[in-house]
């Protein structure tokens, strides 16, 4: 098995969740380079699509921006923002990939502001697209390290729903069933959701971390799935193709 | 009347009133006349003290810069902000603290490059008004101003403190007994857009993504284009699928080549990297960042001068042959 970062790891973790087929929504970084490497391993006719209206492109490098021209590079079409976004409403989008500066244990993300919302101590970007795609995909996936200030009993604002308090609040605020959080990944594990509660739980260890360092490095309670295991490692092959193709400049996997 | 379960307590900056919008559109002028001029006669004529500023494009991509600096170097004041797909437009913007009331999707970052330090301070200050939305919501917004109506319906933003900070309201299908966001339509006083190629009268065509671009031109009180390049009206007519924004919605046409820089413009030019790095570096330090302004923006005449400091024609050519994915331009 050959050496491999962090970043890396979580990447592939990533990759293997989108399955030949599927559509995902994506920004730049690590979910950008998740998809492209699925694209180029296992699912060759994943779509991928950006919010600003780029559908299905053939990435020639890592984007820098969700709309840049990278975004439509060679694509089935250059569209915009309401088509993109409908089409998720629609319910044609499986996966989007988001991230924050905080989650909770039922997956809310906040990207809005740190302290008071009408004071806030630090502000951040807000939504962006985020509210949308957490919305409108079937299932939600969030790379993001391992640290006990992400990872809080409360966000403190939720810009992006989760389960917001637990099972059945998703559609009793009027948001499409069936949809919510998936998988996070991140530098020591990867966590689904229980399905009874709504609560995040740890279904796989990376190698070289416990249970313990997880919950360590978590502000709330995990729960830990019955079916507990080692996440896979990457494989030579997804290592090649991640370094040599999808990212050979290192702007991600150099991180 | 359509049931309202739920309110978001934000400020609702602009009138939803789709007849106050028909009155307005019923005068605006129709002649097919030539709007060419400066990009400082443009923001003199229709960017006022107040009004609220729409900016198309992506953040760094097919931005109309040259209009936001000129913004900025006529010192307006008051004015609203779309703060929508934003990026360098609203750093800039925020640099010159031209506005004091801000409807935010997304602000103060640039993406994977970082958040801009001095829009975080301008933010942080207590000196902006805000009121929360996202991407698609503020898009809807636009969209319903588009179609002429007061709102539109969104599946989005419900359960989160996003809503209960946005101007929507949550109300439940008259037909499905579901619920959904009601957005408020947005006609913004003034929106700038750029685009790739115009006529004399404003008739245009933009090449890739449009964004939100095509609703913006149409919800827009007053439209400002800025055009990498004038072509004649005889072309336009000769390929009439190519156009995307008709003349009649347009009050002022600039020339601007290169007018997205420092930002991308599909097919034409990549985005400058290492100077949108520099601004955000000499951001960390409120006096250096003063300097840079007086240097860059200030202290120019027209966005020309501001292309010759940071490199002029090498530079674009640079920036070209990254756009077109063509390695080995060491010419020496």
């Amino acid at each position: 098995m050959a050496d491999y970062n962090t970043m890396e790891m979580m990447i592939c973790a990533a990759a293997r969740y989108l399955e030949d087929g599927a559509a995902v929504a994506v920004g730049t970084g690590a979910p950008c380079a998740a998809a492209m490497l699925a694209q180029k391993t296992h699912s060759p006719n994943l779509v991928i699509i950006f919010e600003a209206g780029g559908v299905a492109p053939i990435l020639p490098t890592m984007p820098i921006s969700v709309g840049d021209s990278r975004t439509f590079h060679k694509a089935i079409m250059a569209s915009g923002m309401c088509d993109v976004m409908e089409t998720m409403q629609r319910g044609m989008v499986d996966y989007c990939f988001l991230g924050g500066a905080q989650i909770d244990m039922y997956g809310n993300l906040n990207s809005s502001v740190i302290g008071e919302w009408s004071r806030p101590k630090v502000r951040f970007p807000g939504s962006g697209g985020a509210n949308d795609f957490g919305s409108f995909a079937w299932r939600i996936m969030v790379i993001t390290p391992q640290d006990s200030r992400r990872f809080v009993e409360r966000v403190d604002f939720i810009t992006t729903p989760g389960y917001l308090d637990g099972p059945g609040a998703r559609e009793k605020a009027g948001l499409a069933p069936g949809t919510g959080p998936y998988k996070v990944i991140t530098n020591m594990a990867v966590m689904g959701f229980d399905p009874e509660t709504k609560r995040m739980r740890i279904e796989s260890v990376h190698k070289g971390y416990s249970v313990k360092d997880v919950q360590e490095n978590t502000g709330f309670e995990l729960l830990v799935s019955p079916e507990l295991e080692e996440t896979p490692e990457p494989t030579d092959e997804e290592l090649r193709v991640l370094r040599e193709e999808v990212d050979p400049h290192r702007y991600i996997i150099g991180r | 009347m359509l049931e309202v379960v739920a309110e978001g307590s934000g400020p609702l900056f602009m009138d939803p009133d789709p007849d106050k919008a028909r009155e307005f559109f019923r005068h605006k002028n129709r002649a097919m006349v030539s709007k060419v001029m400066s990009v400082r006669e443009a923001v003199e004529k229709f960017v006022h003290d107040g009004d609220y500023l729409a900016i198309g494009g992506f953040g760094a991509n097919r931005i109309p810069t040259a209009i936001c600096h000129e913004i900025v170097r006529q010192r307006k004041k008051n004015l609203i902000f779309a703060g929508h797909t934003s990026t360098h437009d609203f750093q800039i913007l925020a640099a010159g603290e031209v506005f004091d009331r801000c409807d935010i999707a997304y602000i103060i970052g640039l993406e994977a490059r970082g958040l801009s330090p001095n829009a975080r301070r301008y933010m942080e200050s207590g000196k902006v008004q805000v009121c929360e939305w996202s991407n698609y919501a503020m898009a809807l917004r636009i969209k319903a101003a588009a179609m002429g109506v007061s709102f539109l319906p969104g599946r989005n933003l419900m359960g989160t403190d996003t809503f209960k900070n946005s101007a929507a309201k949550v109300a439940r299908c008259p037909f499905t007994g579901k619920l959904f966001v009601l957005y408020p339509a947005l006609w913004p006083d003034v929106a700038a857009i750029h685009v790739h190629e115009a006529d004399v009268y404003g008739n245009c065509r933009i090449k890739g993504i449009s964004v939100a671009d095509l609703e913006l031109a149409r919800a827009a009180k007053r439209l400002i284009i800025t055009a990498e390049r004038l072509i004649p009206n005889e072309v336009i007519r000769q390929d009439p699928t190519s156009t995307v924004i008709p003349y009649f919605l347009v009050d002022a046409v600039c020339e601007v080549p290169f007018g997205s820089y420092p930002g991308n413009m599909p097919y034409e030019y990549f985005s400058d990297e290492e100077h949108l790095r520099q601004w955000l570096n000499v951001e960390k330090d409120p006096e250096e960042f003063r300097k840079f302004l007086d240097k860059y923006i200030y202290g120019v005449e027209d966005f020309n001068q501001y292309l010759e400091l940071c490199g002029g024609i090498e530079r674009i050519m640079q920036l070209r042959a990254q756009e077109n994915l063509i390695l080995n331009t060491n010419r020496r």
